[in-house]
């Protein structure tokens, strides 16, 4: 007979109890390659969790129509559902007003909306807009495209070995052509979590207007967009746990009344004759055509979702989870971290002597264990650090320590067979 | 069926520890570049082409085990061969590596060395690494300059 094993303590089960939220997530019930799936690339896209896919069902079966259209009592019932959505994301973010949030497929179009609309209209050649080495190529090439056609000149703050934004340099970067800062909140490749706030301080000392890439921030941390003060921010649902397909560019009403349309359409306009158009008041104007309604209305579940666990919990447990992890990945050999900033988002961007990311993706796959391995969109950054690529492994609020551990056990693997 | 040990096997990973004919070619007269967007890989391809024959290839570049091991051993294979018998081996390989129908017994007698990236077929995300090394060297046996995408 043996004696019962002793309680073991348990690092997850304090503010926040993943192992339950998991039970949220039908794809986590999946096998991969006939072992269970552990899902660590979630930064690229997150796992929907019963609450949303219920909620995208239901408006397909019972809450379906054009929105904003119909005199009918569906079509009513669907156009409050997705301006309910909008409320809750403006509540979410803590935005000033709901017109100031904007539907878009996802950050890449929020991007290219900002980029086409506000850049064709105020910015001229000699202009300049600073980015930052962090930068997703989304928030790169949409600028490039501008410069293309007008001549403005972008300018990168650069980062130093920890992956952390320099910001001296970034501070001498601003001067009197300084039109826009476009600068990511955190970095999809290394996690480093960008000191925003002060980026913003600065930019507006000099009357320069800042867009935030929060993709990677929104899913792990309180974003107070009053608080913050930028003048735009940018976020795809996917990453958010909600579906793929929508996203929100939220931008101050000020410019955004001052911006003409991005793209036309119905549903963006007031009247239309031959002659001339008068366009609809925002958000309208900036949304042409029919929107991805039930997209929509499921980020709304997904943030009801976020909001019913913590998001201050959320992000305590991803904090620990990034902690145990780091310390049993440093303990594989010939193992170096990608991006070692002071403060990090559960991202962990690292490569191995002895293989290859993509050889350490494909033998991870073996195991069941999903990572994202490449240059992340994001190869300008992996230039600054003299790598082609890197193999990441990022976590959501449903991963425990056991993903972690798994992960450094299926490392073991890729040095026994490139050993 | 996944396995792991159809992908990296011990030939594999040998050429990708050790490969051969690594390094610049000093009198080559045909090269070219080769490029996988996907993971950001890059290679180069020489050769010396003399008669219609090639006298000697080389490679270049950084990348994962299963190009590094692609290249290695196509750089051992297509020497002495004419110029059109290395193509037509380039397309039995990406036959070999791309078509769903397993390889014959014959086939793989054929493909020499070449056989043991046979496994790479049950990997889709990989056939382009393994391929990238002879969208390469064909591009340099037919003299195209501008640099060879595997997307």
């Amino acid at each position: 007979m043996t004696a019962p094993a002793p309680a073991r303590k348990n690092p997850d089960a304090g503010v926040f109890d993943a192992r339950r939220a998991r039970e949220d997530f039908p794809i986590l019930k999946t096998a991969a390659h006939g072992k269970p799936l552990v899902f660590l690339d979630s930064a690229a896209s997150a796992q929907k969790p019963r609450q949303v896919i219920d909620a995208v069902a239901h408006v397909y079966e019972a809450e379906y129509a054009n929105i904003h259209r119909g005199v009918y009592e569906l079509s009513e019932r669907t156009t409050a559902a997705f301006e309910d959505a909008r409320e809750k994301i403006r509540a979410f973010l803590n935005a000033r007003e709901a017109r100031e949030i904007i539907f878009v497929r996802g950050a890449t179009e929020a991007i290219n909306l900002v980029a086409q609309s506000f850049g064709r209209a105020f910015l001229k050649e000699g202009d300049e807009i600073v980015l930052s080495a962090l930068e997703h190529h989304s928030n790169i090439v949409p600028w490039q495209i501008l410069r293309d056609m007008t001549g403005i000149v972008l300018r990168v703050a650069p980062v130093n070995d920890a992956g952390e934004i320099e910001m001296e340099a970034y501070e001498k970067l601003l001067n009197a052509r300084t039109r826009l800062v476009a600068i990511a909140h955190v970095s999809n490749a290394i996690g480093t979590v960008t000191p925003i706030r002060e980026i913003i301080r600065l930019a507006h000392a000099k009357g320069v207007p800042v867009l935030v890439d929060g993709c990677q921030a929104v899913p792990h941390q309180k974003v107070d967009l009053q608080a913050l003060d930028c003048d735009f921010y940018a976020f795809s649902g996917h990453k958010l746990y909600g579906p793929s397909g929508i996203g929100v560019l939220y931008g101050k009403a000020e410019h955004l009344e001052a911006m003409p349309p991005y793209q036309g359409g119905g549903d963006m306009i007031r009247s239309v004759t031959f002659e001339k158009t008068d366009f609809n008041v925002i958000p309208h104007k900036f949304e042409a055509g029919t929107p991805h309604i039930a997209g929509a209305i499921g980020l709304g579940a997904a943030i009801d979702y976020l909001e019913g666990l913590g998001l201050a919990d959320i992000a305590a447990h991803e904090q620990a989870l990034l902690q145990h992890a780091t310390a049993r990945l440093s303990q594989v050999e010939g193992l170096r971290i990608v991006g070692t900033a002071a403060e990090k988002s559960s991202i962990l961007s690292f490569t191995l002597a002895a293989a290859h990311p993509h050889d350490i993706g494909t033998i991870l796959d073996g195991e069941g264990i999903a990572i994202r391995t490449g240059h992340h969109c994001a190869q300008p950054l992996m230039d600054r650090f003299c790598v082609a690529a890197t193999a990441r492994a990022s976590f959501g609020l449903y991963n425990t320590t056991e993903d972690a551990d798994a992960l450094a056990e299926g490392l073991r693997k890729v040095l026994e067979i490139f050993g | 069926m996944f396995d792991l040990k159809d992908l990296y096997q011990e030939v594999i990973i040998d050429h990708s520890k050790r490969p051969r004919h690594f390094g610049k070619l000093a009198g080559q007269n045909r090269e070219a570049e080769g490029y996988n967007p996907l993971c950001g890989d890059r290679l180069t391809v020489e050769l010396i082409v003399e008669d219609g024959i090639v006298k000697d290839a080389a490679f270049e570049g950084a990348g994962c085990a299963i190009s590094t091991a692609s290249a290695s051993l196509m750089t051992d294979m297509v020497r002495g061969k004419t110029e059109a018998e290395a193509q037509a081996l380039f397309r039995q390989f990406q036959s070999l590596v791309t078509r769903n129908d397993p390889p014959t017994e014959d086939e793989l007698l054929e493909l020499e060395k070449l056989a043991a990236l046979a496994g790479v077929r049950a990997f889709p995300s990989r056939v382009k690494c393994a391929t990238l090394a002879w969208h390469t060297l064909s591009a340099a046996l037919d003299r195209r300059n501008a640099p060879v995408k595997t997307e």
